[in-house]
């Protein structure tokens, strides 16, 4: 579905600083209902890519295909959700959650018809006309990816989506995120530097290494997929093979670290 | 000093434990819950500000009443009252109060109107393309600062004695206000927010309507508050030449004929004014952008 081939971006330097090569050389293919995650220390180049993809920036070298046809600029197809910040606060839950919608000139009813099969996805059935200002964190950023989904996009880009949550309410947002994956089938590339969260999440994992920022490992994962078939979070993680894998993952972090110092 | 008992205490609650007169300057007192601790300014204004006013109030009364200062100078708040109401019976200068009042509103409020509605749009074109800003920065910067007093006279060169150039003054001096609030307000919005529509699908003619102008709109109210305090102080040079109605008039001409009085009843009614519509001002902010500061 989206083929991304031999992508490399420099951003240009300031007075007193050189260019920075903030992605050299990048190949990756999303899939149809694949969940890719990117992991990495910060600066490693994730969000470049997240922006590549969602049409906010070109590339310097190298394409992006979407189906196909050449990824020029931001679109429908392609709904991002950030850490914060996004939400539109002079509108209340449900027209947040109708935005897209509304952009594409649906009417009020029809537009709040959809925007409430959401609602109880994400658990905010209560909550229809609160001011988004007045809800906690968590129930801002289910906001968030529900705003994304109404509009029905192919792919949900999330730059760290959870970053900026708790520890209890960030895992209660990994579960609704992959019961949403699961039933809506979209295709997912989401961003994030916390290990165990990309772990269980993704059935892809690149892993990231800074400047230049480049892909240096691939792994196929089954915990989300472990999870989705009736395991629970606690037990996924808590399972050796689980363990395993992020002592190797964080292995190659530090690894990575060492040699940037 | 000691507590008597712990019935003592609990009854006074509000009773902060002593500390050393000197220390309390140097660091805050522990707060009670409910409050945070160390917040700059914290604490409630309104009864200093009344009790200040009736200080101002009373030590006036009582230094003209002495006789220290000549009325010619400086009448006593009673003689203003008194002043106030003979304005109120009889008018000024053949007019009634409330004509006087209405006509300087009216051109207060007709500047400011005009001034919104070439301002906003302007400003928010400036914030929103560098051609505008390029185009409009040079103008605006340059005449912002200067008194218009000072350009007065080109305006009544220009557009007469009427009441165009006396409307046209004051709304130039609500116009840079309210334009570079605009177009600061075009900044207030979060990048993210722009992202999040454009991948939503929206137009760029959908982003400037449904996003930045909504995000801008907080900017935009607090610079028309300022604004319009720029146009109640333009109102007295407007009204300099050639009038014969508005506040503004009245406390020139009385200014003229020593009528210290008159000058105060006028400045003060000017005052009210001017304070009412902030207060209806800020009304109007909490009622449509009560998200204002919170996200
Ligand atoms: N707009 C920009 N201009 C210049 N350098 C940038 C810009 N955005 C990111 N960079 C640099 O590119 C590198 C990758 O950044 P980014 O993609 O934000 O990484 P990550 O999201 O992994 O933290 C960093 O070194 C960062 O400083
Ligand atoms: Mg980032």
């Amino acid at each position: 579905m989206l083929e991304i081939r031999r992508v490399s971006v420099f951003y240009p330097g300031g007075d007193r600083t050189d260019a920075v090569e903030a992605l050299r050389n990048i190949d990756l293919d999303i899939g149809e209902g694949e969940f890719v995650v990117a992991l990495g220390a910060s600066g490693c180049g994730k969000s470049t890519l997240m922006n590549l993809i969602a049409g906010f920036l070109a590339p310097s070298f190298g394409q992006l295909r979407l189906d196909g046809a050449p990824i020029a600029g931001p679109g429908r197809d392609r709904a991002v959700v950030f850490q914060k910040h996004a939400l539109m606060p002079w509108l209340n839950v449900i027209d947040n959650l109708a935005f897209g919608l509304k952009l594409q000139g649906v009417g009020r009813a029809e537009r709040y018809t959809v925007a409430r099969r959401f609602l109880g996805l994400l658990g905010l059935e209560d909550f229809e006309t609160s001011p988004v200002y007045m809800l906690s964190g968590g129930m801002q950023q289910r906001v968030g990816i529900g705003r994304a989904l109404t509009a029905d996009p192919r792919i949900l880009l999330m730059d760290e989506p959870l970053g900026a949550l708790d520890a209890l309410t960030r895992e209660r947002a990994q579960e609704l995120i992959l019961r949403i994956w699961q039933s809506q089938n979209k295709s997912v590339f989401l961003i994030t530097h916390s290990v165990e969260e990309a772990l269980f999440m993704g059935t892809k994992l690149i892993v990231m290494s800074p400047r230049p920022g480049r892909i240096t490992h691939r792994f196929d994962l089954p915990f989300s997929r472990r999870f989705l078939a009736g395991e629970s979070a606690r037990e996924v993680k808590a399972s050796p093979e689980f363990i395993a894998m992020r002592e190797t993952v964080l292995g190659i972090i530090f690894a990575d670290e060492e040699q940037a110092a | 000093m000691s507590f008597e008992s712990e019935t003592d205490t609990a009854a006074s609650p509000g009773n902060a434990p002593q500390t050393p007169f000197l220390k309390r300057f140097l660091r805050a007192a522990p707060t009670r819950p409910g409050q945070t601790y160390g917040v700059p300014g914290e604490g409630r204004t309104v009864g200093i500000s009344v009790a200040a006013v009736l200080i101002v109030l009373i030590l006036w009364q009582v230094v003209t009443m002495a006789g220290l200062v000549a009325p010619l100078f400086l009448p006593s708040p009673v003689q203003v009252v008194e002043k106030f109401i003979a304005i109120l019976g009889n008018g000024y200068t053949g007019a009634p109060l409330w004509l006087h009042v209405l006509v300087s509103a009216g051109r207060v409020f007709a500047a400011f109107a005009l001034a919104c509605v070439i301002g906003i749009p302007l400003g928010l074109a400036m914030g929103m393309n560098p051609v505008m800003r390029g185009l409009f920065d040079p103008f605006l910067e340059f005449y912002r600062p200067i008194p218009p007093l000072a350009y007065l006279p080109l305006m009544i060169i220009w557009f007469g004695i009427g009441e165009t150039s006396k409307v046209l003054l004051i709304f130039l001096a609500v116009l840079a206000p309210v334009t570079l609030g605009a177009r600061a307000g075009v900044r207030s919005v979060a990048i993210e927010q722009i992202h999040a529509a454009y991948s939503l699908g929206a137009t760029r003619g959908q982003v400037l309507r449904e996003v930045v102008l909504r995000a801008a709109t907080p900017e935009i109210l607090t610079s028309l508050r300022i604004g319009v305090g720029f146009g109640w102080t333009t109102l007295v040079a407007a009204e300099m030449v050639a009038s014969t109605q508005g506040l503004g008039y009245m406390v020139l001409s009385a200014s003229q004929f020593l009528q210290t009085s008159t000058v105060l009843v006028g400045i003060i009614l000017i005052g009210a004014i001017a304070w009412i519509f902030d207060l209806a001002m800020r009304a109007l902010e909490r009622r449509i952008v009560p998200w204002k500061g919170r996200m």
